[in-house]
């Protein structure tokens, strides 16, 4: 049993179509990098993913409650310490806060409000959060945003951490993570044709 | 979503919180109407009922806009809707931080703005009554009014026009819960509206608010 399933997927925003026709499974241990020029509909289809919009067509199977969604704004609170940030966060999810911090390395920035924290500090505060969730299936979106090479092979190392704890990760991302056991998929070949176009064969087939 | 209240309390008494905003607005607002009006003590007793509730009404609005519009501009709300507390339990319980904030703090100092429009001390009891069970209401629907316009840029002047009329029926009971303790009418039927509202509200807005914020996330 996979821990994710998309079949035939087709996304919308702001009422147009942007990619139809994706499907993809990951099992628990895998990940898989979305790739594709601006645009195509990589963070919808991640916002789809993650249950906050519907699909247009297509299913996506997952066990409730197994997506943790992390995006290109951290939602850290500027007024609140980074120590109060992710205690937060793991109240809510049920988590645990210490092995995070560890793992980003943001053992001496814990007492120091949020809004005093660099682009890259906040970033890897974010990140942090993804582990406090406790959740198999991370879906993350541009998640070396701002980071330093050093963080990056933080962040990498997190992820292979994740996937070999029994995790499974989506993300779209233009760098290279040097995650040599991710899966690519290009959306490019997905993106949906304006106008009345041939759907793919598994939608006629759900409507015949 | 105890967590989730905790964290939005503490946001409130930390820098840039707005905490005592509205009471401050309250306090300035009952100030001016002497001003205004003159200070006949008849002509003030016989307006301050309405003018405190207005004065409730407006200090309400004034922090509306912070209970989703701040978490929505940092992701926070993303974050939530994605976590295992259903969004109507968030609606509910960042609907509860803004009246402990807000109406709160309004309900404990109402005697004192009571005392500078001259309202007769026989009333204070039931100002604090009406304003106790009536300010609830204020909070939920303002959570409503703020789902409905969480993703607008300058949203805050658009949400006053939506909740604004929706406070009418708190006002109405509330004010004529005051005026019938002055005179010494019979309570009971302005009470059970107020309290009629503000159960609906509780009730039914978590549903409302929840449904427009998923449609906003999209």
């Amino acid at each position: 049993m996979s821990l994710l399933g998309v079949h035939d997927l087709a996304v919308a925003r702001g009422g147009m179509r942007a990619v139809e026709g994706v499907s993809f499974t990951l099992d628990a241990g895998q990940a898989l990098i979305l790739r594709g020029p601006n645009g195509v509909g990589k963070t919808t289809l991640l916002r789809t993913v993650a249950g906050l919009q519907p699909p247009v067509a297509g299913r996506i199977e997952m066990a409730d409650d197994s997506v943790a969604y992390a995006a290109h704004a951290d939602g850290l609170k500027g007024a609140l310490t980074v120590a109060e940030n992710l205690r937060f966060w793991a109240r809510v999810f049920g988590g645990q806060v210490g092995a995070a911090v560890q793992a980003m390395n943001l053992g001496g920035l814990a007492d120091r409000p949020a809004a005093s924290l660099s682009a890259g500090q906040k970033r890897r505060l974010g990140l942090a959060r993804l582990m406090v969730t406790g959740r198999p299936i991370w879906v993350l979106d541009e998640p070396t945003v701002s980071l330093d090479a050093d963080s990056v092979a933080l962040f990498a190392a997190a992820i292979r951490a994740h996937l070999a704890g029994g995790g499974a990760a989506l993300m779209a991302t233009h760098i290279d993570l040097a995650l040599d056991e991710a899966g690519a998929l290009d959306l490019s070949a997905y993106r949906a044709r304006p106008g009345k176009v041939d759907r793919p064969a598994g939608f006629n087939e759900a409507f015949a | 979503m105890i967590a989730l209240l905790l964290r939005d309390l503490t946001l409130a008494t930390r820098a840039g919180g707005g905490f005592g905003l509205g009471l401050a607005f309250f306090l300035i607002l009952c100030t001016l109407v002497p001003f205004g009006v003159g200070p006949q003590g008849a002509t003030l007793a016989l307006i301050a009922p309405g003018i405190l509730w207005v004065g409730a009404l407006l200090a309400c609005l004034l922090s509306l806009d912070r209970i989703f519009a701040l978490d929505f501009e940092d992701g926070s709300l993303d974050l939530l809707a994605t976590a295992p507390i259903p969004l109507e339990g968030v609606v509910a319980t960042k609907a509860l931080a803004h009246w402990i904030t807000t109406g709160l703090p309004l309900v404990v100092a109402a005697p004192m703005f009571g005392l500078l429009l001259q309202l007769p001390s026989g009333a204070v009891p039931w100002l604090m009554v009406s304003m106790l069970i009536g300010t609830p209401a204020l909070s939920m629907l303002g959570a409503f009014g703020a789902a409905l316009t969480v993703g607008l840029r300058r949203g805050g002047l658009l949400m006053s026009l939506l909740v604004l009329p929706l406070y009418i029926p708190t006002l109405i009971f509330g004010a004529e819960v005051i005026r019938r303790g002055t005179e010494g009418g019979s309570l009971a039927t302005p009470l059970a509206f107020l309290a009629g509202i503000t159960a609906a509200t509780l009730a039914l807005i978590p549903f409302a608010a929840a449904a427009a914020l998923r449609v906003n996330l999209r």
